[in-house]
């Protein structure tokens, strides 16, 4: 069953290439089946987002019936006014966020969907020094980006290099494309392993939170599918049983 | 006062019925005793299917609009609603949109398989003529179907093909702000398209499925050799290459049906999306007034047609070409020719220009979907000449051409 899964889950990869251009600077594809990671994502997206971000779709209590957090540590997650019931909103009012920064912080819910999850990867992972910027950060993924870098603390502040012509892959990992490179100029908290960990843990949350109910839907479709795999035969007998009198 | 017992003979609850209702006259004539031609192959699996999926779209459309707001503030988070807060609610809202491709996909089949055997040929040129208009209230259901989750394609998707009623000279401009109920794109817009979603269009839909179906079994079905199997009848007036429909095509159709679910449901519970071509990656942020996404491209199944739109330079000449396209399939019945129906005894000519048709169809549809560049262009130019060649000059090739003598009975 995982290896089916696995298999369409490719299909379907192939296929986003294919009709989305995807775009994203880096590869990466979200576990969501990794509960203590989404946890971790859960929680450092309270700590580090949720200020200015909502996630307004997702619930408190889905959120923890899905991923196996008992609702009595709830509490650690939650605002002391929120229920467990209420969604994930930000206290950070809109309209005066749209004046500080530009824009409204947006929504979090469906980002991983209609982005891409190596695209919000991607974005959390390529902040680095530009001194034209207010924020005095600017974005490889999202060039003009109006966030600050949140996650500086940890990552540190990178400084961008020259980018490298397609072809001369300037990177180790050589998957083809030239990719940008980096190099850390203010240390952060965290190593550059650590921050990965921390970003790929965001990053599973996210995608969590933009499909819930994707998890029940393959349990739900192994059970259907299953079903047919048996259906199919005996179709296909009833149908021979009834034509052995066509001539 | 005694009433005429029914011809049936039927007794009973049942003769109770007949004497009052044609039940089993209606179950004869177009189930138990329709004689259909006993060598239908696979391409013949897809007119059951159509009706399969037209069934599960109007059933999961009733349970979704129990839980959409048609409202446009409203509209995009109720579908998340759908989604994440109604019971089996993702596995309906899935349903449905894979059912709308998957509606185009058989019906695309089926049209096709038409066109092989020369289904539209006389007397079946009413059955393609309602079947056409069939496909045309498909596509006006499919859009204004796309427009209610009211993301960033919906919107803008709305927006560009509503815009194309303003290349109309004179009143086009009106008629926009008309047909949208504002200046752009809003809730007025909504609101109407849901009205025409769930209720006008499927009645229209329905209504001319039974027509196609009764035009149908009024001159019976035709079959991968085209040939009439009315010519030959046994002693009590049933075709000798004939079957019931029930039970021969009922078992087969359910076997057909089975394994159509598999493909279906493996695409409904593990890829919906189907990497962006199904749900457009867009539509999953909220529709924007003010933000035009970088690449407005609508779902697959009106790609084609949109490239066309996009190969022509003008603006109402591709509006023209675009309706054109669909338009000139209405035409089919009179553009064939040949003394034969089937492509099973056609000429080489026709082979090779339903060979090209169908090619210039999937291109164009690719096209359709990729942001345009000068190749681009060209190339969708090309392919809507050979598109409408293929049709325009239908008369002349089909006529000319030498066609093989057809057997007399079925083959198997």
């Amino acid at each position: 069953m995982k290896q089916l899964i696995t298999a369409l889950t490719l299909l379907g990869a192939s296929a986003s290439v294919y009709a989305a251009g995807g775009g994203a600077l880096y590869d990466f594809t979200a576990d969501t089946g990794n509960e203590a990671s989404v946890q971790r994502g859960a929680r450092n997206f309270m700590n580090y987002c949720s200020g200015c971000h909502s996630v307004k779709y997702l619930r408190y209590n889905r959120l923890a019936r899905d991923n196996d957090i008992p609702e009595s540590q709830l509490g650690a997650l939650m605002f002391t006014s929120d229920k467990p019931g209420d969604t994930i909103v930000t206290a950070m009012p809109a309209e005066q966020a749209a004046k500080w920064f530009g824009q409204a912080p947006p929504d979090l819910s469906l980002t991983t969907r209609a982005r891409g999850e190596d695209w919000v990867y991607s974005f959390l992972k390529t902040f680095y020094l530009d001194s034209s910027k207010a924020t005095g950060v600017n974005n490889k993924q999202l060039p003009g980006a109006s966030m600050p870098h949140v996650l500086g603390g940890l990552q540190g502040y990178q400084v961008l290099h020259k980018e490298t012509a397609p072809g001369e892959s300037a990177d180790a990992h050589g998957d083809g494309h030239a990719g940008p490179s980096f190099e850390l100029a203010v240390e952060g908290s965290m190593d550059e392993k650590a921050y990965d960990d921390f970003v790929s843990d965001l990053v599973n949350f996210l995608a969590y939170a933009a499909e819930p109910g994707k998890k029940e839907m393959h349990d739900r479709g192994f059970w259907v599918l299953l079903y047919l795999l048996f259906l199919i035969p005996l179709t296909y007998l009833i149908k021979l049983e009834f034509w052995k009198d066509v001539h | 006062m005694p009433i005429v017992a029914n011809p049936h003979k039927t007794t009973g609850f049942l003769g109770w019925i007949d004497d009052r209702f044609p039940l089993t006259k209606m179950w004869k004539d177009h189930v138990a005793e329709y004689y259909a031609p006993k060598n239908f192959n696979f391409w013949y699996y897809f007119g059951s299917l159509a009706m399969l999926v037209l069934v599960n779209q109007l059933i999961t459309g009733i349970w979704l609009a129990m839980h959409y707001k048609p409202d446009a503030a409203q509209a995009f988070g109720s579908v998340e609603y759908i989604m994440r807060d109604v019971p089996w609610g993702n596995v309906l809202r899935y349903l449905h949109s894979t059912g709308a491709s998957a509606f185009f996909i058989v019906v695309y089949l089926h049209m096709y398989r038409g066109l092989l055997y020369g289904s539209y040929r006389k007397p079946r040129e009413l059955i393609w003529i309602f079947g056409c208009l069939i496909y045309l209230a498909l596509m006006a259901e499919a859009f204004a179907g796309y427009v209610l989750p009211w993301g960033q394609m919906s919107y803008w998707g709305a927006q560009v093909i509503i815009s194309l009623f303003g290349a109309i000279p004179v009143v086009g401009e009106d008629l926009v702000i008309w047909i949208q109920g504002d200046y752009v794109p809003s809730d007025a817009t909504l609101n109407r398209l849901f009205a025409l979603h769930v209720v006008a269009i499927p009645f229209v839909l329905v209504g001319l499925v039974i027509a196609h179906l009764m035009a149908l079994h009024e001159v019976g079905s035709n079959n991968p050799d085209g040939i009439d199997i009315k010519k030959n009848k046994d002693e009590n007036g049933v075709p000798l290459d004939g079957i019931p429909f029930h039970p021969y095509y009922t078992v087969k159709d359910l076997f057909g049906v089975s394994v159509f679910l598999a493909i279906f449901l493996t695409v409904v519970f593990f890829l919906p999306e189907v990497g962006g071509l199904f749900l457009e990656k867009p539509n999953f942020t909220e529709a924007n007034p003010s933000v035009t996404p970088e690449h407005i491209a609508p779902v697959w199944y009106f790609t084609p047609f949109y490239a066309m739109l996009r190969a022509v330079p003008s603006k109402l000449g591709g509006v023209i070409v675009m309706f054109g396209a669909v338009a000139i399939l209405f035409a089919l019945p009179w553009l064939d020719r040949s003394p034969v129906r089937s492509i099973r005894y056609k000429g080489p000519i026709f082979k090779f220009a339903v060979l090209m048709f169908s090619i210039s169809f999937v291109v164009l549809g690719w096209l359709g979907l990729e942001a345009p560049s000068e190749g681009k262009t060209l190339a969708a130019r090309i392919f809507t000449i050979i598109y409408f060649a293929f049709f325009i000059l239908m008369p002349f090739y089909t006529r000319m051409e030498p066609t093989k003598p057809e057997p007399a009975r079925v083959t198997e």
